[in-house]
């Protein structure tokens, strides 16, 4: 089977995030694998484990980028392909994003495609859906369950905390949700082997694709953090006046009810 | 100079950092006050291939550099001492001195298990009456037929209880100067004659498994001599040398850890309706434990840097064990008065560190032993 993976870099959220001029501060931040699209490699590398094939991990990024496909070929991915955009896009969106990918995949033999259900950063969903449009190939969205035999799949797919369940068939592609496998950590002899696997690096030139076709449909107007989170209140008195009181609150302060 | 970690190490750093950040923090405390040895924790790191960082793959390790393997250790020590402890000496002591000195069939035998980490190595040096003054060993190791019988005790032995193989060192003779001749024998803990009990009820480092071990008649093939019979004495000192940045590493860690939980805890408390991290008096300690922990990095990134490099490092791993373990044990104290009376309570974890870095300055040679190699070193 031909197993691809889009992983994207994203920031690690846990670590603080400084925006200065409407912009996230590089400088110091910590990067990291998409928590979800560890689920897509760890799910690609399973799959392949039972079914056999190759497991290419693809990301969209720059330099840096290599750090993230090294990770995911020390967990186990054969092969990373960098689709470095640093010197020629001076921004790009989910339509940057999946017009690249569609001109990547275009003379690829592909059974399978995994990616994250969405990015942290921007958490937008959208590019593994618009790839899957483009490349005229089913999908199906925040996967918990992967099962294969021979051409038919059965997905498992949480909606809302429910879950449904869908037939379907390859060439397929998944988006990963939390609760599909637990991310192996790479190995001591798995991240000395990263070193020696191929990471192919391709500018948008390789793809025959120039700036102009590749300009974003969104225009970004301000990026700021959530205000910070302000001292809560403890009502005080008898059970019942403080349901009063509370009920109270939520109707004329917050006007929620 | 590049002060650059490569792409590996940093990659080493993260997964250690996450495993342990995962699966051993939760149960840190529980393991302190149980003094109970994860023995499911090491067979995970066994699987990861943490055992055998710095060993080749032809051995079952994974080709990893001093440095990588330093930067685990730091990354362990950070969340458990006692697990951290228990990592360092199993590779530095358990399994390095077979990969130093070994024969190719011992390495096969011996060494490979200890780095997938499918057993666990421990190192018998210390003997009631021989501590700091190794050379006074009275352990003694007899010729007869084709075997070494072994007879002796050792005393403070990390991983002890747990391994399946632990290198002695014994008295195998005189020179011609009359001095003991001090040989290292590799002695399967199954052999008959081999008593290992652990009754110590220590201070710190309560997680890591501290053994007595009782030699009586043992009886081992003249094979399990490991390396030269004369040289016994300069191969432990250059294994102890090589042991001193795993320690160094596992200070820092603890130091690093310190430095984390005080600056964390200056930020949240409040006294005179502010953080007390608006204070120059705790911004002082702050600066002062982050400075030192970046300084202690320096030196024990260098010592293994050193030894990568197949430099001379004794001098300079004396200095790295000496300053970081010594740094540790400053942080944790001011850690500890940094969180007042709430750092004195075990659930805060800061008097931790402070009981498991104070081992760090006594075991592997003290302190006073450090300074005493670097004194040598200069000459003296």
């Amino acid at each position: 089977m031909n197993i691809y993976v889009l992983l994207k870099k994203t920031f690690d959220t846990e670590e603080k995030i400084v925006v200065s001029n409407g912009q996230i501060e590089d400088d110091g931040a910590e990067f990291i694998i998409n928590p979800y699209d560890e689920y897509a490699v760890e799910e690609a590398i399973k799959q392949r484990d039972a079914h056999g094939g190759e497991v290419t991990v693809v990301t969209v990024g720059d330099e840096d980028s290599e750090k993230q496909l090294r990770t995911a070929l020390a967990m186990g991915a054969d092969k990373a392909v960098l689709i470095n955009t640093e010197d020629d896009l001076e921004e790009g969106d989910q339509f940057t994003t999946t017009k690249i990918l569609e001109a990547f995949f275009e003379d690829k033999e592909v059974d399978l495609i995994l990616a994250g259900n969405v990015a942290i950063d921007e958490a937008s969903g959208q590019v593994g859906p618009r790839l899957a449009e483009r490349l005229g190939m089913p999908y199906v969205t925040t996967i918990t369950s992967l099962e294969i035999d021979g051409d038919t799949v059965n997905v498992e797919k949480d909606v809302e905390g429910d879950v449904e369940k869908v037939l379907t068939s390859l060439p397929l592609l998944v988006t990963c949700q939390q609760g599909l496998n637990d991310p192996r950590y790479p190995s001591l002899p798995g991240i000395m082997k990263a070193k020696k696997k191929p990471l192919e690096e391709l500018e948008i030139d390789d793809l025959d694709l120039d700036e102009d076709e590749l300009e974003p449909k969104t225009k970004t107007v301000d990026i700021f953090l959530p205000p910070e989170k302000e001292a809560g209140r403890v009502l005080e008195g008898e059970v019942e006046d403080q349901v009063k009181e509370l009920v109270s609150l939520l109707k004329n302060e917050s006007k929620v009810l | 100079m590049d002060f650059e970690l490569t792409k590996e190490q940093s990659m080493i750093r993260k997964m250690v950092r996450d495993f342990a950040e995962d699966v051993i923090r939760p149960r840190a405390v529980e393991m302190d006050i149980n003094a109970e040895f994860p023995q499911d924790i090491f067979e995970q790191m066994g699987e990861l291939g943490l055992l055998g960082i710095p060993f080749p793959e032809k051995y079952g390790g994974s080709g990893g550099d001093t440095l990588s393997y330093a930067i685990a250790v730091e990354e362990i020590g950070r969340i458990c001492g006692g697990t951290g402890l228990s990592y360092a000496a199993a590779v530095s002591l358990g399994a390095s001195p077979i990969y130093y000195f070994g024969t190719e069939e011992q390495k096969e035998k011996y060494l490979t298990p200890l780095a997938q980490g499918k057993s666990l190595g421990a190192f018998g040096l210390t003997e009631p009456n021989a501590g700091s003054d190794a050379g006074g060993t009275k352990t003694t190791a007899v010729e007869d037929g084709n075997d070494y019988i072994i007879n002796g005790e050792k005393c403070f032995i990390t991983n002890a209880s747990f391994a399946k193989t632990i290198i002695v060192t014994a008295v195998t003779g005189k020179n011609d100067s009359g001095k003991n001749i001090i040989s290292a024998i590799i002695v399967p803990t199954d052999t008959e004659g081999v008593t290992i009990t652990s009754n110590y009820d220590k201070m710190g480092v309560r997680a890591s498994d501290t053994a007595e071990v009782v030699l009586e008649n043992v009886r081992v093939p003249k094979e399990n001599l490991l390396g030269d019979p004369q040289k016994g004495f300069k191969q432990f000192l250059y294994t102890l040398d090589g042991g001193r940045i795993s320690i160094a590493a596992l200070g820092l860690g603890i130091a690093q850890a310190s430095l984390e939980k005080a600056l964390e805890y200056a930020k949240e408390r409040k006294q005179f309706n502010q953080p007390i991290s608006n204070f120059q008096a705790i911004q002082f300690k702050l600066a002062d434990m982050s400075m030192e922990v970046e300084l202690a990095r320096n030196m024990v990134y260098k010592s293994a840097w050193l030894k990568d490099q197949n430099k001379p490092f004794t001098k300079e791993s004396a200095y790295a064990k000496l300053y970081a373990t010594e740094t540790a044990f400053r942080a944790a104290n001011q850690a500890i008065q940094i969180h007042g009376g709430y750092g004195y309570m075990r659930e805060y974890e800061v008097e931790r560190y402070l009981r498991d870095a104070k081992l760090l300055e006594i075991g592997e040679g003290t302190s006073e032993i450090q300074r005493l190699v670097i004194a040598r070193q200069l000459g003296c």
